[in-house]
């Protein structure tokens, strides 16, 4: 990817709203973030995880009663949010990373099972309801997130678009970084080949924990961002459904690509708001596409595409 | 409030109900991964298959055939069932499955994970998702008996025996009979064992249809007493899933045992402290990941 292609992304998203219905938009980010931080792991690092929506959901309840029942700046409520992502993923991943393979998705799908109990459970997150009406509240004390601006006669929410936005930059930037950098090669050393990155001296645990957490963290962000855009907590955003769904955009889009889980999550999401009239459908239609993108296209659109120019993207 | 000898005797015995499934389910998931090296996602959704072929056979069937007074009564679902199951796994394996082989596994996951959606969602489009009940639970099997301890329903007691039958009846074959010396050789070296003259891919094939044909087994002891969803099945595959993890997939023995245990387990903490009762088999597969990574029954690697 050069300078240009990414000076265009940026234009891209910066014009978004004006074309697009903000909101969409929004959740785009929100789920784009979502995969790429789940591809970190599954990308670059090798680790399948089917917990994912124990991070993203989990922290979308804590910035939801931060911000709503705390009366917290939505700045402070997403950083509560991701917080607890990140010492959530510490304990998952702890536990996870004793096990290999097929047994690694099957624990992070079982402790996010009971992040799925306690959501349901507890007193403050309101059971099947959730949290509703979550208010989106002044950035720094300061800029009304809730504003809506004429813009050619219809409504923008733009102030929070623009947030989520850079909010998004930087978690992709993040991303962008650590896979890039000397621990980014570790990463992918382990993926290549475990036992020779052991034998090589490297404490592989630990840069697998690191890898989960950072993943688990953003993956946090993301949905703390989308309790302020949705103003909504759920039991789905902790369901295996999320999960299934976050691992089906980085599959969909190009695993182990940087603009993969981008591509993925517009597809998915897309998919959806076209075909919300479907009803359950839905679920036959994204697990049609499962089996498909599994055995036809295991490289993804963006995979497939770097294949066809033999560069990677 | 007390606890007596017998309420905690009557939830180890409800406990032990559901631990027999776990104890199929978990089998079917142990011989699948054994020999495929997959771990069959959609076991959960075939097994709610399973029920909705009894159930649907018993209701729909009839009338469907131009027969409105034929009804398959649940002996013959028990049979029928398992086969129609078996006879879906056996196209899903040689369409799909059979491709992945030369992937990673992880691949195998994701495509059975896609097939249990889209099983899943045809019947969430069709069916109540809080259920149907199943009525055709025969004649002899209603009333109870008493265990000297309890009055404990004919139905449950005849699904722990029939399940234990099988259970065992298919470690004895995989452990004992000739059969299953080639079905173990399989596991560790397929190469090896085809250039003895063995149809591996046969093999494999069938032991997939036979692994989902015990889901829907299972599926269809499940229909009268739990109400027939479809939902049923994702809701199980979790802890089975976590079942799995506790035994380890290696032994056919230990995931029997470990799905019998905690199933028990989790009828006791019913009565202990009931809200944990749905989380305890996740909170003690923590443990377990804490103490010995491996799984109970599994092998260090």
């Amino acid at each position: 990817m050069n300078k240009y292609a990414w000076v265009a992304l940026i234009i891209i998203g910066l014009l978004a709203p004006f074309v697009v219905y903000p909101v969409i938009m929004m959740k785009l980010l929100c789920f784009a973030l979502f995969a790429c931080a789940f591809n970190l792991l599954l990308g670059y690092t090798g680790l399948l995880s089917f917990g994912h929506a124990a991070f993203f959901g989990g922290a979308s309840y804590i910035t939801g009663y931060l911000v709503k029942n705390s009366g917290l700046t939505p700045e402070l409520g997403i950083l509560g949010g991701t917080l607890f992502a990140a010492f959530l993923g510490y304990l998952v991943g702890s536990l996870a990373i004793r096990r290999q393979g097929i047994y690694f998705a099957m624990v992070t799908l079982a402790l996010a099972q009971i992040v799925y109990f306690v959501a349901l459970k507890a007193p403050f997150t309101g059971g099947e309801d959730g949290l509703q009406g979550i208010p989106r509240g002044k950035l720094f004390g300061l800029i009304d997130l809730g504003h809506v601006s004429i813009v050619g006669g219809s409504p923008l929410g733009l102030n929070l678009y623009y947030f989520v936005f850079v909010m998004f930059c930087l978690g992709f930037w993040i991303i962008y970084r650590t896979i890039n950098s000397p621990f980014g090669q570790v990463l992918k050393a382990i993926r290549e080949n475990e036992p020779r990155a052991v034998s090589l001296g490297y404490k592989v645990e630990r840069f697998k924990l690191i890898a989960f957490v950072i993943s688990a963290a953003l993956a946090g962000m993301a949905g703390s961002m989308k309790s302020l855009v949705f103003q909504l907590a759920s039991l789905t955003d902790v369901s295996w459904h999320t999960s299934g769904e976050v691992v089906l955009m980085t599959l969909l889009g190009g695993v182990g690509t940087v603009l993969g889980p981008l591509a993925g999550a517009f597809t998915v999401i897309t998919l959806q708001s076209e075909l919300s009239s479907a009803g359950s459908w839905i679920t036959v239609i994204i697990g049609s596409i499962f089996v498909i993108c599994v055995l036809l296209f295991r490289r993804g659109f963006i995979g497939e595409l770097g294949r066809l120019l033999k560069r990677s993207l | 409030m007390d606890i007596t000898f017998q309420m905690v005797m009557s939830q180890v015995m409800l406990g032990l109900n559901n631990g027999v499934f776990y104890a199929i389910l978990s089998l079917g998931l142990a011989v699948i991964f054994g020999l495929l090296n997959i771990v069959n996602f959609a076991h959960g959704a075939l097994y709610m298959l399973g029920a909705y072929v009894a159930l649907l056979g018993f209701t729909s069937l009839g009338p469907l055939i131009g027969m409105p007074d034929f009804h398959l009564n649940y002996w013959a679902a028990l049979i029928v069932a398992p086969l129609v199951v078996g006879a879906l796994g056996i196209v899903i394996e040689r369409t799909m499955l059979r491709r992945l082989y030369r992937f990673d596994h992880l691949y195998g996951l994701l495509l059975t994970f896609g097939l249990a959606l889209i099983i899943q969602g045809i019947f969430t489009n069709f069916f109540n998702v809080s259920g149907d009940p199943y009525d055709a639970k025969p004649e002899i099997l209603n009333g109870v008996v008493n265990l000297g301890f309890m009055m404990f329903p004919k139905y449950r007691l005849w699904v722990i025996g029939v399940s234990l039958l099988v259970c065992f009846g298919t470690w004895y074959v995989i452990e004992r009979t000739k059969l299953g010396s080639y079905l173990r050789a399989g596991t560790e070296n397929p190469e090896l064992v085809k250039a003895f003259g063995v149809n591996v891919p046969l093999m494999i094939t069938l032991t997939y249809g036979y692994g989902v044909a015990l889901a829907a087994f299972a599926g269809v002891l499940a229909a009268p007493i739990y109400s027939v969803s479809p939902v049923m099945g994702s809701e199980m595959i979790i802890t089975v899933f976590a079942v799995v993890v506790i035994g380890g997939m290696g032994s056919i023995m230990g995931s029997i045992v470990t799905g019998l245990l905690l199933g028990m387990v989790e009828g006791f903490t019913k009565v202990v402290y009931a809200p944990a009762s749905s989380t305890v088999i996740f909170l003690i597969m923590v443990l377990v990941l804490l103490v010995k990574p491996a799984g109970l029954f599994g092998k260090e690697s």
